[in-house]
């Protein structure tokens, strides 16, 4: 099949959603006129209308609390917050009650809502133009989370979010728009809470999400041809829920794992991998557990301190050449 | 009746609306339904007392805050209304509930957090919920529920129905951030909405002109140049004809409004609030402003209810309390079994919903 960008993944599910139900509504700032900040709803609004992609104002909490009331009412909408970072004017109603609404009122009212965000940084749009805030909703019940690192699962996962009653925070990554992927298809669905294996290996496992996820593909890919050295890839893509059987299962397998992340260390993604690996398979474990993760400072603006505060290739490169070493020690 | 408290606001400038006497009765209101606002009035009024009394025998825990006083305005907004039209408050619901039909044993069971409760005993007193009378829920965090209620009035307009979505608050609400933001949406968006503001003089503690630059506070619309009046909450018929006036132009105009009642809170802020910031002569000149009160002598005048048909509504609504409190001692806690055997499906909604609403 033909390759397509994780941009147009995204464009072409949402199209189809709107196309296939009638509650599905879009909204979010620039998304309609302006075509989106990132062009992933280009057109949409010419052959949907107003109606269907609606522009708001800049109001991150009215128009997500918004979005919310309707899907109260059994709409489906499909809200883009800009990037990440403006996420933040909304967490009251997502976090106090998007997400408490259907467990708070004894399961009367679903919330049939997903939120479109793209995080990341690398394009020196310096501190509050470059998080990654995807902890923040991993550790809230009532929110789903999903990171696809690739535009067969971004459509994939785009599908079943929107399908799904729930809200769902689906956390995109600027870096990743332009990354080119297989087309799935155009009845492609991946179950939320489900994690892939994108590369077997056997020497250690590297588990992580979104960008990252594609960055430690290319590593392993790269140590299996020029090292012999076989690092298996977990790519987690639901953060919430987290598949814990296909993480056990790899370290079960390699013995030994990192997980590779573009948030902060403490308290991150990282931190909750490690416990469940160290309470489930410790046993398993030949060396502890080991965090890849972007330096803990507010993002300098200035492209080499950029550079050297976020975790990337080199940064993984180095964990796997450590752990792997201790392989071989034994 | 709006015009006229309008001009009397406007002349009393941060002074509540509060007429010493309510105003005859006006032609063409119909005894039965009259009574039944006072038999409301006087339920919820019993209701809450009970609630207090519950609490401060631990039936009730958490927060709690009662509708007393404000009964005139419970009762008003709520009739003001069709039964087809949606309701989003905030956490002092109680009375709302009950007006909008829930039963007095469901509302008291979910204050006792008994399976048999509105939300289950999910939620408490701050969140009764009930989708089948539209009743879309109290929320606890202020300002929470007015972009819920926006929300809720663009999927109406989205579908071009007839419902209106009426959003009760407290006056401190009118200086979030929250507030502004809906009130702008609704009226780009046309929005069928009605914003009910109470305005009981006291946000916890603090006066309304001590929160907000702007103590008539039905003068904040003008700045989404949205329609909007102040009313005396005292009042059950000026209330309930504000809430119909403005359920009529969301109707029939889709375009949203705001309405100030101005009430009274007879007690603390919650059940636990001894209430020392408010000046006893105030409260005790609140008090003495009894709505229900006003109006039983209102009826009376009119020729319409006489002592001992007064007694008898009132003990009708006490004997209705009586038996939420039965139902609500009687019936079970949910149980803690189900509970740990089910928490995803506690938290998480299954499958795909299916279109609700119209």
């Amino acid at each position: 099949m033909a390759d397509i960008t994780y941009r147009q993944a995204l464009h072409d599910t949402l199209r189809e959603e709107l196309l296939r139900d009638e509650n599905v509504f879009l909204l979010g700032e620039e998304i309609g006129t302006f075509e989106g900040s990132y062009k992933i709803t280009a057109g949409l609004l010419k052959e949907f209308g107003p109606k269907r992609v609606v522009d708001t104002p800049i109001v991150e909490n009215g128009f997500v609390g918004m979005a919310t009331g309707a899907a109260m009412l059994g709409l489906r909408p499909i809200v883009e917050i800009m990037t990440i970072n403006f996420i933040v004017l909304a967490m009251d109603q997502i976090v106090n009650h998007a997400a408490k609404i259907y467990a708070m009122f004894g399961g009367q009212c679903p919330v049939p809502l997903v939120i479109r965000t793209p995080g990341g940084g690398g394009q020196q749009l310096a501190a509050t133009h470059s998080q990654n805030l995807e902890v923040w909703f991993a550790h809230v019940p009532g929110l789903k989370v999903v990171a696809p690192s690739t535009p067969a699962d971004a459509k994939g996962l785009l599908r079943t979010s929107v399908r799904d009653n729930n809200p769902v925070i689906f956390l995109e990554n600027l870096a990743l728009y332009n990354v080119k992927g297989e087309e799935p298809g155009s009845d492609y669905m991946v179950p939320i809470g489900q994690a892939k294996v994108t590369k077997e290996g056997t020497d250690l496992t590297v588990i992580s999400y979104s960008r990252m996820a594609a960055v430690a593909l290319d590593v392993a890919q790269r140590l299996e041809q020029e090292n012999n050295l076989s690092v298996e890839v977990v790519d987690l893509r639901s953060l919430r829920p987290l598949d814990h059987e296909t993480i056990l299962n790899s370290v079960r397998k390699t013995n030994r794992a990192i997980v590779f992340e573009e948030d902060w260390r403490s308290f991150g993604i990282g931190a909750e991998i490690a416990a469940l690996v160290q309470e489930e398979a410790f046993d398993d474990l030949d060396a502890p557990v080991k965090r890849v993760a972007s330096l803990e400072v507010p993002l300098p603006y200035s492209k080499p301190l950029e550079v050297a505060t976020l975790t990337g290739a080199k940064q993984l490169l180095e964990s796997i050449n450590e752990l792997a070493l201790r392989r071989r020690r034994r | 009746m709006n015009t006229k408290s309008k001009q009397q606001a406007d002349a009393q400038g941060a002074t509540p609306v509060r007429e010493q006497a309510l105003p005859p009765l006006p032609e063409g209101e119909n005894r039965d339904t009259l009574l039944d606002y006072y038999h409301q009035m006087s339920l919820i009024r019993h209701f809450e007392e009970k609630s207090q009394e519950m609490y401060n025998k631990a039936r009730i825990g958490g927060y709690c805050h009662l509708n007393l006083g404000e009964e005139a305005t419970v009762v008003g907004f709520s009739v003001g209304l069709e039964p087809t039209d949606y309701v989003y408050t905030n956490y002092r619901e109680h009375g709302y509930a009950i007006g909008r039909g829930i039963s007095p044993k469901a509302v008291m069971a979910e204050l006792f957090g008994k399976e048999t409760g509105s939300s289950h005993g999910r939620g408490g007193s701050m969140h009764i919920f009930d989708l089948e009378r539209r009743f879309m829920g109290g929320y606890a965090i202020v300002g929470g529920q007015l972009p819920l209620a926006t929300g809720a009035a663009f999927a109406v307009a989205y579908r071009g129905s007839k419902e209106v979505v009426a959003c009760q608050m407290g006056d401190g609400t009118t200086n979030t951030g929250a507030f502004h933001e809906s009130l702008n949406l609704a009226k780009i968006y046309h929005l069928p909405i009605v914003y009910f503001v109470v305005n009981n003089l006291y946000g916890m503690g603090l006066r309304v002109e001590q929160g907000s630059a702007v103590s008539e506070l039905y003068r904040k619309a003008c700045a989404y140049d949205m329609q909007s009046w102040r009313v005396d909450g005292n009042d059950v018929l000026a209330v309930r004809d504000a809430m119909r006036n403005a359920a009529a132009i969301a109707r029939e105009q889709h375009e949203p409004s705001l309405i100030e009642a101005v009430s009274y809170r007879f007690r603390g802020h919650s059940v636990v609030d001894p209430d020392r910031y408010r000046d006893k002569e105030e409260v005790q000149q609140g008090r003495e402003h009894d709505p229900i009160a006003a109006f039983a002598a209102r009826l009376m005048a009119a020729g319409l209810l006489d002592e001992q048909q007064a007694s008898q509504i009132d003990e009708q609504a006490q004997q209705e309390v009586e038996e939420a409190v039965k139902f609500a001692e009687e019936s079970p806690f949910p149980s803690v079994e189900e509970f740990m055997r089910g928490l995803e499906e506690y938290v998480y909604a299954p499958g795909e919903a299916a279109g609700k609403g119209d």
